[in-house]
């Protein structure tokens, strides 16, 4: 072997050992999350034991299911919404020109660089004086507010000169602009429309700061109940609830790439 | 002519004007009414009194708060600095992979990602609590006698810090390297420049767009973030967040809160401006 050859192989090794402990700096919390649901000490205050107990009993802490539920339910609603807004709204941002485009595209950045606690509580003193009541409908605006800029910019990047090419087609055939937006426009930006919905649906599940704001007084989101539990000790039960969380995003990412894969193969 | 210019305008409205009407209201008249508050005095009671003031802004200026803002802005620093010194020599040894590979190793960035923020960091806390492994590990094996306090220290929300953001440094920055165009590099080492400076000249100079967007991206959430602190920190720790989070709940000093939220746009809006001089910003990669 050459010296070249060879000092090129050590500094792979070397890069790849050093990956690989990056990549552990970042799995390490999970790995430590996912060992602590099997843990049999009320509080996780220390190793006391092996037990599955926190899954066989996650399903009785209604406070935890209650909260669970209604992030569910927030991150679903706020993910249709900013999908919504954000498709059609990618499209017309990318395709006409108006007069205040270059202002709202300048807004849409706004929500992504500015820290979230800004916002949320620009977002909140504008809801007390005006005299809107705090719940889910409050946390459901702030969520959106950061999801529809995501979406957007997720989106925009999917439309390429090819789709308006296609779109033109369509129409010198005889479709209408709503019959091509639903046949040609929207199977083309597809994948982006996917992406943007699944970072939305993440964002809000996983939101503490907005939540936390701009709560009502009656129910918190996991996230903020969680932050809340911190003081006394977060339970193993929230472990576990997170480990099996996890999984299930991980298979359905796997999922995901399997039917895509297959699909694309398909179309070759 | 002017009637064919309107109907052009309906699909523009109906598609455009949903996302037009969200920002407006939520984000433009929200930050402009912020700033509009950040001016105003506090009441007795705790209630804005609406009276042209500047109190909130000397107020940052007093010692007590304006070590919580030098304290932040150095955590914020510090995570940026080490994020980049960790996340740019990742970020080119993916980018250096087979496409395919690259492509899993973003993803296996990303997948930690997915699991809820705060349990995360819970998880650095069951670590390094008192009785927890690495004290027991530590004691057991004699290397220290009693436990070390590792918890509610700023070590601990730095590590905390770090872990939260090192994918906002190491994707821009990936991008960038990944779009370099690899024959400079050749060019360089043809024309006999070593590796070293090869790397200072070229690569360096060339990736810095996507340097400056890690930076934008890691320090500015730093800069404003409480969880990590009220997780980590105990309430013992904290940082511009939580002061501003406090004036509009127990303190109640909206001004206040609303002047370091106005100082916290500001550097934003700076950070920003410098970035235009030598990038768009539509392509800062934010997601």
């Amino acid at each position: 072997m050459s010296k070249i050859a060879k000092k090129r192989k050590r500094l792979n090794i070397i890069s790849n050992v050093y990956a690989f402990l990056v990549y552990a700096l970042l799995y390490i919390p999970v790995a430590v999350m996912m060992v602590f649901s099997f843990n049999d000490q009320k509080y996780n205050y220390y190793w006391n034991g092996f037990t599955t107990q926190w899954y066989t009993k996650l399903f009785t802490n209604s406070t935890l299911v209650d909260s669970l539920i209604y992030s569910l339910i927030i991150a679903v609603l706020s993910t249709l919404i900013s999908v919504f807004i954000g498709t059609i709204g990618a499209l017309g941002l990318k395709r006409y020109e108006f007069k205040m485009k270059k202002f709202i595209d300048n807004m849409l950045y706004i929500p992504i660089i500015v820290p979230e606690i800004v916002l949320a509580v620009a977002l909140l003193i504008i809801f007390l004086k005006v005299g809107v009541s705090m719940g889910m409908g409050t946390i459901l605006i702030g969520h959106c507010t950061f999801c529809i800029p995501y979406a957007i910019v997720t989106i925009k990047g999917r439309i390429s000169g090819d789709n308006e090419t296609l779109e033109e087609a369509s129409m010198d055939l005889g479709a209408n602009r709503v019959q091509t937006l639903l046949r040609v426009t929207l199977p083309n930006i597809f994948p982006g429309v996917m992406s943007a919905a699944f970072l939305s649906f993440t964002m809000s599940f996983d939101d503490v700061v907005m939540s936390n704001m701009l709560a009502g007084a009656k129910q918190s989101t996991l996230p903020v109940l969680i932050l809340s539990m911190n003081k006394t000790g977060v339970t193993p039960d929230v472990n576990a609830l997170a480990t099996i969380m996890i999984l299930i995003i991980v298979a359905a990412m796997i999922l995901n790439n399997i039917i895509q894969g297959a699909l694309h193969k398909r179309v070759k | 002519m002017n009637n064919k210019k309107k109907k052009n305008m309906l699909p523009a409205l109906a598609m455009a004007g949903p996302v037009s009407v969200w920002m407006i209201l939520f984000v433009t008249i929200p930050m402009l009414y912020i700033i509009y508050i950040s001016f105003m005095s506090r009441g007795v009671f705790g209630d804005v009194v609406y009276k042209f003031s500047t109190e909130s802004y000397k107020t940052i200026l007093d010692p007590t708060y304006f070590k919580v803002i030098l304290k932040s802005l150095k955590a914020a620093g510090i995570t940026t600095i080490l994020c980049l010194l960790l996340g740019y020599p990742l970020a080119y040894i993916i980018a250096h992979k087979p496409k395919d590979t690259a492509a899993k190793l973003i993803t296996l960035i990303m997948i930690p990602f997915w699991t809820n923020s705060l349990m995360r960091l819970n998880s650095w806390l069951l670590l390094f609590q008192t009785s927890g492994p690495i004290n027991n590990f530590l004691v057991g094996t004699g290397i220290v006698k009693e436990p070390i306090t590792f918890i509610y220290t700023d070590g601990l929300v730095l590590i905390g810090l770090i872990t939260n953001m090192l994918p906002f440094a190491v994707l821009p920055l990936y991008s960038t390297i990944e779009k370099l165009d690899k024959s400079l590099i050749e060019a360089s080492a043809d024309l006999g420049a070593s590796a070293a400076t090869t790397f200072m000249r070229v690569t360096l100079p060339i990736t810095f767009p996507g340097i400056f967007s890690a930076i934008i991206l890691v320090f500015i959430p730093s800069l404003g973030i409480y969880t990590v602190t009220d997780m980590l920190g105990g309430g013992k720790i904290l940082y511009i967040g939580n002061i501003i989070k406090n004036q509009f709940g127990s303190i109640r000093n909206w001004p206040l809160g609303a002047a370091l939220s106005v100082m916290l746009i500001v550097i934003t809006m700076l950070l920003i401006f410098i970035y235009t001089r030598f990038a768009k910003i539509e392509d800062m990669e934010v997601v």
